[in-house]
């Protein structure tokens, strides 16, 4: 081994390799034994202050009395007294109170959207665009009317209207054809069929449907089922609408919240979905 | 045979240098010595600027302080400007701006910043004069090191390292005060009311003031700082750093009889160089990484050369081609300079531009996704979007907005006038809609201006885009 390859003589093990090199036994430097030291000893006060040690029935609890679930219901709570402010207001309100107070409705807006998410989007898409066969939530057409109470009735009760196949009378294709095109065109009054086979009982004498009955218009741009095609209105005049006489009948249920969520829930959620779009 | 002393020979010169290589790993207290000059006042000159660290904080600006960096508030106060996380793109550019000052400084003069300036040359330099204060020269600090403990052995130590620690917490102390109303947080510190934030940045700062500027002094120079390895690769043969005349010192020797011998060089080699060097390096071996560029060598030896009657600056600051005796190019004439002063200028326009153009309100668009658009039962097409508006200024201000960009638009949500909150940002929903005959495109741009009543200067304007379905 050259001189200056340990300078300082220190211990060696003894062995040499390939002439000159050899295996120093010196003491690491002196900052990091204290390193090592020091971390061996934190992990100690740790076990000390925080649960850590296997023990009978679980583990030690520690001097400072922590736990994770502790820490969430900490947690939990300070964002419970942030929103007590609002939250505790909205029992002893109705929908349409809340909708009117400006600031009670920012908060639910922005808070009820985990709501929507768990309860809503999954058919009517996470901003209540509708999917294929589930109605839209954002534009301005309302099968049973847009006002807020109508929207907490819907979601406590549910709803499942119901549009017998051919009108619940007999129709030809030919028949069917020729009330679809019409309806397809925005002016179902200019069939006499529309009359004739008694879609008016629902529809309304106009064509504009009834809330009521949750019975759509069918003058506007607005389609409950598929894109306002003529195929696509024939197939819901041929088969109905959550007719149980007809096989492929178009299911339409909206499902009843009302045991599901509690009041105030109900009441966000209806908040919510008539601030979507605009109403 | 032959190979094996040859090989022996290459690996010894390989090694050649280790001959003056002392490796400093802080097995030894560098005591060095202090000699007073024109450089050792340029250095207290320039520790003064972190007066400023101390003293900034009791500045007022009006009924507040004058700079304030307000975390919790998420605002930055300099004297009369509000900075918000929004116009955070300029303490980029401050930062651009110091890197490459940092850069075109060490290119030309060397590690100025860390023979000057640095906190750890600073603060090192403080504890040390405290003390050679108390315990006297380097010889006698050498001396009471290695001698028993005493009383006054005790009483001196103790004297210094309470001293170390009370500038410790000082230094801790005053950073904190930057963050808060600064008499308001010494009433917390000494009613023991301060908050877990500010104890816990105080306890850090006197424990590493202490352990750095104390125990570790050049050691962090040489193991821990990144910038004392960075710095070094922006050198290059122009750089002017202290460096030894080698051309006229050597060869060196001692005094005889009070004269320098005939065929020596300038360098008597007294040592003293090295003797008053702060990290223990000696400078007559060339620039090395150990060199902070303090220059306190260069006071020494001139004071020397003074005494043995040859010129000053043996050691001085000189460049690599000086020394060699190749012609300089001019400063501004070199290439890194130039580019790192354009960088430079660019940071700094953008800065000025940026703190001249802080506006008073800001609008954000942003456009619903889901559904990107909405056909009405008439027909129309609608846009969801959320408005975003920042105040940034002092008081509430009415909003007024406008939409344009699409003939027959139809504006809901935001009618009317809207309040916006000082220094917060306020949000509401705005819905647009627009007859589907008017849409020429699948997506056509439209602006959403802001107006403050009141103060025709308060404006914003974003533009965003309408969505309508595909053609």
């Amino acid at each position: 081994m050259s001189e200056q390859n340990n300078p300082y003589g220190a211990p060696t093990t003894g062995h040499l390799w390939d002439d000159n090199l050899a295996e120093l036994t010196n003491q690491p430097p002196k900052w990091w034994m204290i390193g090592l030291h020091a971390s061996w000893i934190l992990v100690l006060l740790y076990g000390i202050a925080y649960p850590m040690w296997p023990w009978f029935g679980g583990a030690t609890t520690g001097l400072l009395g922590w736990t994770q679930i502790g820490e969430y219901k900490q947690d939990m709570a300070a964002i419970q007294s942030v929103r007590a402010k609002y939250e505790d207001q909205l029992p002893g309100m109705s929908a349409s109170a809340i909708l009117a107070d400006s600031e009670l409705s920012e908060y639910v807006v922005r808070s009820a959207k985990v709501l929507f998410g768990d309860n809503c989007a999954a058919c009517h898409g996470g901003g209540g665009q509708g999917n294929p066969g589930y109605p839209n939530l954002v534009d301005d057409d309302w099968l049973y009317g847009g006002d807020i109470d109508t929207i907490v009735m819907s979601i406590a009760n549910g709803r499942m209207g119901m549009m017998p196949a051919k009108g619940g009378v007999a129709m030809t294709d030919a028949e069917i054809e020729q009330l679809a095109t019409a309806i397809s065109q925005g002016q179902p009054t200019s069939s006499p069929l529309f009359m004739e086979k008694a879609c008016f009982a629902c529809h309304g004498m106009d064509g504009k449907g009834m809330h009521a009955l949750g019975a759509p218009n069918l003058t506007d741009a607005i389609w409950r089922f598929g894109d306002g095609s003529v195929e696509a209105i024939k197939y819901t005049i041929a088969h109905g609408v959550n007719d149980p006489s007809s096989a492929q009948t178009r299911n339409a249920v909206m499902p009843k919240f009302g045991d599901r969520l509690n009041e105030t829930d109900i009441k966000k959620l209806a908040v919510y979905v008539s601030k979507l779009g605009a109403n | 045979m032959n190979d094996q002393v040859d090989k022996q020979a290459q690996a010894d010169e390989l090694y050649a240098e280790a001959h003056y290589w002392h490796v400093n790993t802080g097995n030894e207290t560098i005591h060095a010595k202090r000699m007073p000059g024109r450089f050792r006042n340029l250095k207290w000159g320039a520790a003064a600027v972190w007066l400023v660290f101390f003293l900034g904080p009791y500045l007022r600006w009006g009924d507040r302080q004058a700079v304030l960096f307000d975390i919790p508030d998420r605002q930055f106060h300099i004297f009369g400007i509000t900075i918000l996380p929004q116009d955070v793109w300029m303490l980029s550019l401050v930062l651009l701006f110091f890197a490459i000052l940092l850069a075109v400084i060490t290119s030309i003069a060397g590690r100025v910043f860390c023979g000057y300036f640095c906190f750890q040359t600073v603060w090192t330099d403080i504890f040390t004069w405290i003390e050679e204060k108390l315990e006297g020269a380097p010889q006698k600090r050498r001396k009471l090191d290695e001698a028993p403990w005493n009383f006054t052995k005790i009483r001196i130590k103790v004297i210094k390292h309470t001293l170390w620690i009370l500038i410790g917490a000082l230094t801790g102390i005053s950073f904190t005060l930057w963050f808060g109303d600064a008499f308001e947080m010494w009433q917390g510190y000494f009613t023991l009311n301060a908050g877990a934030m500010a104890w816990g940045s105080v306890a850090v700062f006197t424990f590493f003031t202490y352990l750095f500027a104390g125990h570790m002094r050049e050691q962090v120079c040489f193991w821990l700082c990144p910038y004392a390895r960075i710095q070094g690769v922006m050198y290059d043969q122009e750089t002017i750093l202290p460096a030894y005349d080698f051309n006229r010192g050597e060869p060196r020797g001692k005094l005889k009889k009070g004269h320098i011998e005939q065929g020596k060089g300038d360098c008597i080699d007294c040592g003293q160089c090295v003797a008053v060097c702060p990290t223990g390096i000696d400078i007559r071996h060339g620039q090395q990484e150990g060199c902070i560029t303090c220059s306190l060598c260069l006071d020494a030896c001139d004071s020397v050369m003074d005494k043995v009657g040859r010129p000053q600056g043996l050691i001085r600051y000189a460049s690599m081609d000086e020394l060699e005796g190749k012609p300089a190019l001019k400063m501004f004439q070199r290439p890194r300079v130039l580019v790192y002063l354009t960088i430079l200028t660019l940071a700094l326009a953008g800065i000025i531009y940026g703190l001249f153009n802080l506006s008073g309100i800001e609008v954000k668009v942003l456009h619903e996704r889901q559904p990107l658009y909405v056909q009405q039962s008439d027909g129309s097409i609608q846009n969801k979007y959320s408005v975003k508006i920042l105040n940034k200024t002092v008081q509430d201000q009415q909003i007024r907005l406008v939409v344009e960009g699409l003939p027959g638009l139809s504006v809901s949500g935001g009618e009317g006038s809207i309040t916006a909150g000082k220094g917060r940002i306020t949000s509401y929903t705005v819905f647009v809609r627009v007859p589907r005959e008017n849409l020429k495109a699948e997506s056509t741009p439209i602006t959403f201006r802001i107006q403050a009543e009141g103060d025709e200067e308060l404006t914003s304007t974003y533009t965003s885009m309408f969505i309508g379905p595909r053609r």
